[in-house]
């Protein structure tokens, strides 16, 4: 009986030494590529198994009025620091147009006023952030396919990259790491918590030298600033691009779209997270590849190394 | 007391004086427990990640920002003190939730703290990431255990309760309670208490966990609206999903301190060769059978 408690100490020490030994040991392996690689082969079945699971019709649960959150929690970018931006909110949007081309028969530009005469889809949906929470709000807008439709689509196209007006930072701010901490200051996007938030603050600075106006590519006047501005975007396949409920919505619970949430345009893609439902959309870009696009990985928050599909 | 020092030999002839060895647990068996506990280690911690990304529960559909059920906050002292708010009840929980020592050393505004979460810095990516890649593993080998289980016919025998088990429900609680552990036949079976315990994690808490955690999935929810009616919404599937986490770790704590004091050597031994001791009673046979055959 005496023996016991020396034992269990041993015991207990033992576990504790190895579990902080482990627990560097698992950090260190999350940085080697290989091991993240191997670890992501998770996302990449899920991606397999819920595009089994789910048909193109398949619908996200739709809700009622008296479900309608009181507060959306605006997330990431709620008011853009662009100065091209500011200029077109101020004016209520007047001369915003939505830019839809790239791998299109027939591109087009459209106001929205225009947007907002065709047919419109309204969804009562649940809002689901990568963080955790979720918001039930009211949405109308244009489904995605009939602009896509109008647009005609080339045989190559395989991809919708929604680019965005609101800038996250500057190029060479953010270059891969992700450093954490900063809870929920967010850059744009119901967003993932915690990393690349550091850029909204110098970014302001460096959006409000600019000089560029009405437009959305601002490339041009950065050096002053260090770099170009890196913006939202977000890409989705054809089979999330042609669901019923994937909308541009101009509408949220029965009143035009506010600024945090998005206006003058956000994507609507219900049954996926958050972050790839990109606000301040100003031009919408068939592609066959979004590997020239940012950093490549098909999105603002995917170029920090989160999932592409983000179905769960 | 005199000790008997044993070599590895076959069960039948085996039986040296008062101890008797038993091949108890086949190579499945211990392959998909060490698997299902490395999962389970992994899962937590990688979910306690994900949590920390917005460390407040809800029930229901969506998110009541004003009333958590649970949450953890920091406040704007310097340093922060943290604080955990339980059904509107606050308590201070600096140093563990709320605020705590990030890796440099300064406290920082994180729900659980660096030492229980994986990645141990605020990393919801890499946190999403370890936390699929281990639920895939633990579902599947989840599901090789089952089908083993049942073809075996190991799984009746460790998790169903025998009709004179049943019986003596009473006396194996009173049993189990003061520590007394089986010893001679009685030792080869899981003992009622075990057997049920298992029977509701395996059946209930783990696919509860698993059904929860889908039910988080905006893309499952399309497919399976039934998940939604199951947990009352979304957010409350979250709550459930945190709070089952809870109860599995309570589980675990008591399977590892019962299985440290109920021979932890002959146990480890047990789960990692298969071979498992099992002691005669002390007192002989009152029936006269003559002790195990």
């Amino acid at each position: 009986m005496s023996r016991q408690p020396s034992r269990r100490a041993l015991l207990l020490g033992a576990t504790a030494a190895a579990g902080t030994a482990m627990l560097g040991g698992c950090d260190r392996l999350g940085e080697a590529e290989w091991f993240r690689r191997t670890l992501k082969t998770g996302e990449d079945a899920n991606l397999f198994v819920q595009r089994l699971l789910l048909t193109e019709r398949t619908l996200a649960p739709e809700f009622v009025e008296a479900d309608i959150s009181p507060w959306f929690k605006p997330n990431g970018t709620e008011d853009p620091p662009d100065r091209s931006y500011k200029a077109l909110a101020k004016r209520k949007f007047v001369n915003y147009r939505l830019e839809v081309g790239g791998l299109v028969e027939k591109p087009f530009k459209l106001s929205l006023a225009e947007l907002r005469k065709l047919p419109a889809r309204t969804q009562i949906t649940r809002h689901d952030c990568v963080e955790g929470w979720s918001a039930i709000g009211k949405w109308t807008g244009v489904p995605l396919a009939d602009l896509l439709n109008r647009a005609g689509l080339k045989p190559e196209a395989r991809f919708v990259v929604f680019h965005c007006a609101d800038t996250m930072g500057q190029d060479g701010d953010n270059d891969g790491e992700d450093d954490g901490a900063a809870g929920d200051s967010g850059s744009q996007e119901e967003a993932p918590a915690g990393n690349a938030n550091p850029n909204m603050t110098k970014q302001s600075g460096g959006g409000e030298s600019k000089k560029d106006s009405g437009g959305q590519q601002a490339s041009e006047d950065t050096a002053a600033s260090g770099g170009s501005p890196v913006r939202y975007y977000e890409s989705i396949d054809l089979l999330d691009a042609f669901h019923p409920q994937t909308i541009l919505a101009y509408e949220m619970n029965g009143q035009a779209l506010p600024v945090a949430n998005g206006a003058p345009l956000r994507l609507r893609l219900e049954r996926n997270l958050g972050y790839k439902q990109a606000k301040y959309v100003i031009r919408v870009e068939v592609v066959e590849s979004f590997a020239h696009i940012g950093e490549g990985k098909g999105g603002y928050w995917e170029d920090q190394g989160y999932a592409w599909y983000a179905g769960i | 007391m005199c000790r008997t020092y044993l070599v590895r030999s076959a069960p039948d002839t085996a039986e040296i004086e008062r101890r008797r060895w038993m091949f108890r647990h086949p190579a499945v068996i211990r392959a998909t427990h060490w698997i299902n506990a490395l999962c389970l280690l992994v899962l937590l911690m990688s979910g306690l990640q994900i949590f920390n990304a917005h460390p407040a529960l809800y029930w229901g559909k969506v998110s009541t920002f004003d009333t958590p059920l649970l949450a953890m906050t920091s406040t704007e002292d310097d340093p922060p003190k943290g604080v955990t708010t339980v059904l509107g009840r606050a308590f201070e929980t600096t140093g563990y939730l709320g605020s705590s020592p990030g890796a440099d050393g300064e406290p920082a505004d994180r729900g659980f703290p660096s030492w229980l979460t994986l990645p141990s810095d605020q990393d919801l990516t890499g946190g999403r990431s370890w936390h699929f890649f281990f639920a895939w593993a633990f579902v599947l080998n989840g599901i090789l255990y089952l089908l083993y289980g049942l073809l075996s016919g190991q799984l009746r025998f460790r998790v169903v309760p025998q009709r004179d088990q049943i019986r003596h429900f009473g006396a194996s609680v009173w049993e189990h309670l003061t520590l007394r552990f089986p010893q001679g036949d009685e030792a080869k079976r899981y003992n009622v208490i075990q057997k049920l315990t298992y029977l509701v994690v395996l059946f209930v808490l783990l696919p509860m966990q698993v059904l929860a955690g889908l039910a988080m999935s905006p893309a499952m929810d399309a497919a399976f609206p039934f998940l939604l009616t199951l947990f009352d919404g979304r957010q409350s599937a979250r709550t459930v999903h945190f709070v089952v986490a809870g109860l599995l770790v309570l589980f675990v704590l008591v399977h590892v301190a019962l299985v440290v004091l109920s021979g932890f050597w002959n146990n480890m031994r047990g789960m990692l060769t298969g071979w498992f001791v099992i002691e005669r009673k002390v007192e002989p046979a009152a029936d006269g059978t003559g002790g195990p055959a």
